[in-house]
């Protein structure tokens, strides 16, 4: 029999203000198994928690019940508090009866009369508890990062400057990401490559990183601390060691009709490539689809003119398996295909554009060296419409487009009309939007200096329809604010696609059992307080996969990740939660219901040999807990239909005594 | 193939080629089209008045009559294919209004959409298939330019009619391929002539069909095909100096049967 002692708080007059604290704790004292029972002002004072500390002492208390308020507040508090009394930290049971009760309530008889009734039920409880004791588990002191644009890279850095190995899996041949093609960026219009590219090279410099480009993770098994990842290095058909980026197999190269990927197809590049000119690792990739010695055994000129003998066309793609205690998702964005937007032309003219193909047309490392030249005909525009929200803020019945914001489209747009006008004083610019969102540091007075300083039209309401007819865009819009329908015959016409995740996330999310929202955003485990966490522990959020971003936030992010990791990563061994799911074997059914539920992947299925009554041997299959990967949620104890799943602290039996002890 | 057929009112008289080369067109083509006896005119417009009813049950009883004989309902023409897959959408997915109109009709089966509806291009499509139709064609218009109009009615609300993207619709230009000749696309073949516009005021539904025409002639089009008679009014009637044809005009003349056109 448990000696339980019941504490009562008054929380000043929050609680005390609606709960006549002391006719709780008298009427709790009646409680079987309570051997002591009393109230005071603040019982999360060093005075209140002394007073507990004393009464273990002097009445011999086994458990604890603290009538006071949310768990969430002050669990941990009273926990150590029992712990210094010498007691098992999980004999405490908190009866929450301030935010559950005296907050909600007005009348005293009503709020008093729940409070017993909150007590009672955490009485009943901790008549069941048992002491707990928390696993632990060793910690493998290495971080993979997934992904290696800006938020990769500046993850990768700070994990690797805390002084633990870092290694970076990027599926492109290169580092970079979105922002290395990029040409300005917003507000400060310091040039991308100038920032980016620095970067990189600290990245390929430091001792502490590797990067796998041309890579991708295939399988991710274990749990926080002990990750067990396979990455699968795609055969680009040049050693790494050897090749030193001369670039003479690329000029040689007789297929050079392949879209180059680099400036969103605008150009070609050869089957041989380096994707840009500070490229990280600056090696050569054969695109095996345009390779004609690949495809047909024809030609071999590259590995003619490479002096350093790096072309090898065997080389097949090779598996590698690491071990890593930390996991940071920086998989980035894309923007959405414009196929469901014809209204807009896409598709029908050359001369619309979306903006990141607009960076590359302004980028002097482009396909016009920068030159703002139109795509038909090489000719300067003298009229250009951008178009914002071009796919984001879509009716969720608009079968096309996403319902979000995509955050960075209104403040690209303003740099692209203002870069436009500084650098074409005589080309008229319009800019149509819904709404102008410039919530960030210099961000309006950004915007303003486009308007007012540099003359942009800037017009609410929406292009309805692009018609190309000869060589101009005629462009149908609406301007809300006169309220007129507008016709501009447009030479350019440049749409702010909206942006999504990567397709890589979803197999990637489902590899690493993260929880992603409806866009396929990956969730964190707290929207406003865990923001870089994803709840499975040991993954961790970077950048624009968790959401849209731009660069001066998702940099925040990503060193944020990288300051969780090194806190994971310092740690020697990881002190579990001990209130997890354990499965009863014998009464295991082996029906997987329990798995199917388990958001955490914590659950696995083995064959086990049992011996029965009988003194035979039988092979059942019956589930089993991963300690170290399991959360505590209670999901499995639900959908188990033999009841064989039981979480510790929170058993069956425990649940069940508070439901009967409420309804008594 | 059997299929029933809903020619429409206008089909009966100021567009017969329409009807007339449709019909000839699938008995070449291995398909059977049975006309609904005793069809009503469709109502000509799909009213978005929930609680209309009398307007929408010509084509419930259409529908009715092709369910009968477990057939799926073809039209041709864009306004009567609208009407009709509207009220069967309706009634698909409004218990309210299905109740009410069955409560109206008070015939011994209740109708809750079960019919299937096709547009003929669709049946070209999706019954025949473009393939097929390839191997029938025995004239083919080698070197024609011609611009597909779609209008409105044909694609719009994509919901319920759900026959192609409505912003960058494929099916005539496909046909068009299929006939031999070359589709010419231009940004305005989704775009409203004007419809009814014309009764109330002229000048807009000039302006309207000028501006389809005009782009479709400032890309390449050297020929207009159409789905919907009301499209073809007002584009010949607003001075469209290239010529304005229904599909399935093109389409008897790809197949070598449009000399029998004159009866």
């Amino acid at each position: 029999m448990q000696r339980i002692g019941v504490f009562v708080c008054w929380c000043g007059s929050n609680i005390a203000g609606t709960v006549d604290v002391k006719a709780v704790a008298e009427a709790l004292k009646a409680e079987p198994g309570v051997v002591y029972s009393t109230d005071y002002q603040y019982m999360c004072s060093q005075a209140g928690q002394n007073l507990i500390i004393d009464a273990v002492k002097e009445h011999n208390l086994t458990g604890l019940v603290i009538c006071s308020c949310s768990p969430r507040m002050h669990e941990a508090t009273f926990r150590k508090t029992a712990a210094a009394a010498g007691l098992n930290p999980y004999m405490v049971e908190i009866a929450n009866i301030r935010e559950q009760c005296s907050w909600v309530h007005k009348e005293m008889p009503v709020g008093t009369e729940k409070a017993i009734i909150l007590g009672k039920a955490a009485v009943a409880k901790v008549n069941l508890n048992t002491s707990l004791t928390p696993g632990e588990s060793p910690v493998t002191k290495r971080a993979l990062v997934i992904g290696g644009g800006i938020a990769g890279i500046q993850t990768a850095l700070d994990i690797a400057d805390a002084g633990f190995p870092v290694d970076i899996v990027e599926t492109k041949p290169t580092i970079g990401g979105k922002m290395a093609q990029l040409d300005k960026t917003f507000p400060t219009l310091d040039c991308a490559a100038c920032i980016l590219t620095p970067k990189m090279v600290d990245v390929a410099q430091h001792d502490k990183i590797r990067i796998f480009s041309y890579s991708e993770v295939t399988e991710v098994k274990g749990f926080v601390g002990n990750f067990d990842v396979t990455i699968k290095k795609k055969a680009r058909f040049v050693d790494e060691t050897k090749c030193t980026g001369c670039g003479d197999c690329v000029d040689k190269c007789p297929m050079k009709k392949n879209p180059n990927e680099f400036n969103m197809g605008m150009d070609n590049r050869s089957a041989i490539y380096i994707p840009f000119a500070q490229a990280v690792p600056k090696v050569a990739t054969i695109d095996a689809g345009a390779c004609t010695m690949l495809k047909k055994g024809k030609c071999g000129l590259c590995s003619k003119v490479c002096g350093a003998g790096a072309i090898d066309y065997t080389q097949k793609d090779e598996f590698i398996e690491e071990k890593y205690g930390a996991i940071v998702v920086a998989t980035g964005f894309n923007p959405i295909s414009m196929d469901k937007f014809d209204e807009y032309a896409y598709s029908q003219s050359k001369d619309v554009i979306t903006s990141l193909e607009f960076e590359r047309l302004t980028n002097a490392a482009g396909p016009t060296q920068g030159k703002l030249l139109r795509p038909s005909d090489g000719k300067h525009p003298h009229k250009i419409v951008f178009v914002q929200c071009v796919g984001s803020r879509c009716a969720a019945c608009a079968e096309k487009g996403k319902e979000y914001c995509s955050k960075i489209c209104c403040m690209y747009t303003a740099k692209h009309a203002m870069l436009t006008r500084d650098k074409y004083p005589d080309t008229e610019v319009y800019v149509f939007y819904i709404d102008v969102r410039t919530p960030g540091k210099n961000f309006d007075e950004f915007y303003r200096r486009a308007v007012e300083e540099y003359g942009v039209n800037y017009i609410k309401g929406m292009v309805g329809k692009i018609v190309p007819e000869g060589d101009v865009l005629k462009v149908q819009a609406s301007d809300l604010i006169s309220n007129k329908q507008l016709h501009i015959d447009a030479d350019l016409v440049v749409l702010a696609a909206a942006i999504e995740p990567d397709k890589s996330a979803r197999p990637l999310a489902t590899m690493l059992t993260a929880s992603m929202d409806t866009n396929d955003f990956f969730t964190e485990a707290h929207p406003k307080l865990r923001p870089v966490e994803s709840p499975t522990a040991g993954v961790f959020l970077s950048g624009a996969c968790q959401g849209p971003k731009d660069i001066p936030e998702t940099v925040s992010q990503a060193g944020a990740a990288a300051s969780k990791v090194i806190g994971l990563l310092c740690k020697d061994k990881l002190t579990g939660n001990p209130c997890i799911a354990s499965a009863n074997e014998m009464m295991c059914n082996g029906c997987s219901s329990c798995e199917r539920v388990c958001p955490y992947g914590a659950i696995t299925y083995s064959d086990k040999e049992f011996r029965m009554p009988d003194r035979t041997t039988q092979i059942r299959r019956v589930a089993s807990v991963n300690p170290a990967v399991c959360q505590g949620c209670g999901a499995c104890t639900v959908a188990c239909p033999s009841g064989a799943m039981d979480l510790k602290g929170f058993t069956n039996s425990q649940i069940m005594a508070e439901v009967d002890a409420i309804c008594k | 193939m059997k299929l029933s057929y809903f020619p429409g009112c206008t089909l009966k008289n100021k567009a017969k080629d329409l009807d007339f080369y449709a019909r000839r067109s699938a008995e070449l083509l291995g398909v059977e089209l049975e006309e609904i006896e005793n069809w009503q005119c469709c109502g000509g417009v799909f009213t978005t008045s929930r609680d209309e009813v009398a307007t929408k049950l010509s084509s419930v009883r259409a529908l009715k009559d092709a369910q009968a004989k477990g057939q799926a309902l073809v039209s041709v023409c864009s306004a009567c294919h609208n009407v009709i897959k509207q009220t069967n959408h309706a009634m698909q997915t409004d218990k309210a209004f299905a109740d009410k109109v069955n409560r109206y009709m008070a015939e011994e089966n209740d109708y809750n959409g079960e019919t299937e509806v096709l547009h003929y291009l669709e049946m070209l499509r999706d019954k025949v298939g473009f393939d097929t139709l390839k191997e029938k064609v025995v004239n083919p218009l080698k070197g024609k330019k011609i611009g597909a109009y779609y209008g409105c009615l044909l694609l719009r609300p994509n919901t319920v009619m759900g026959m192609d993207d409505p912003e960058n619709p494929t099916i005539m230009e496909d046909l068009i391929k299929a006939l031999g000749a070359t589709p010419v696309v231009y940004a305005n073949r989704n775009e409203c002539c004007g419809g009814y516009i014309a009764v109330e005021s002229p000048e807009l539904a000039k302006k309207r069909s000028n501006a389809v025409v005009e782009n479709a002639k400032a890309q390449g089009a050297e020929m207009i095909i159409t789905a919907c008679p009301l499209c073809k009014y007002n584009l010949i009637k607003n001075g469209a100096d290239i010529p304005v044809v229904y599909f399935t005009e093109l389409l008897a003349e790809a197949l070598g049967i449009k000399e029998d056109a004159n009866e």
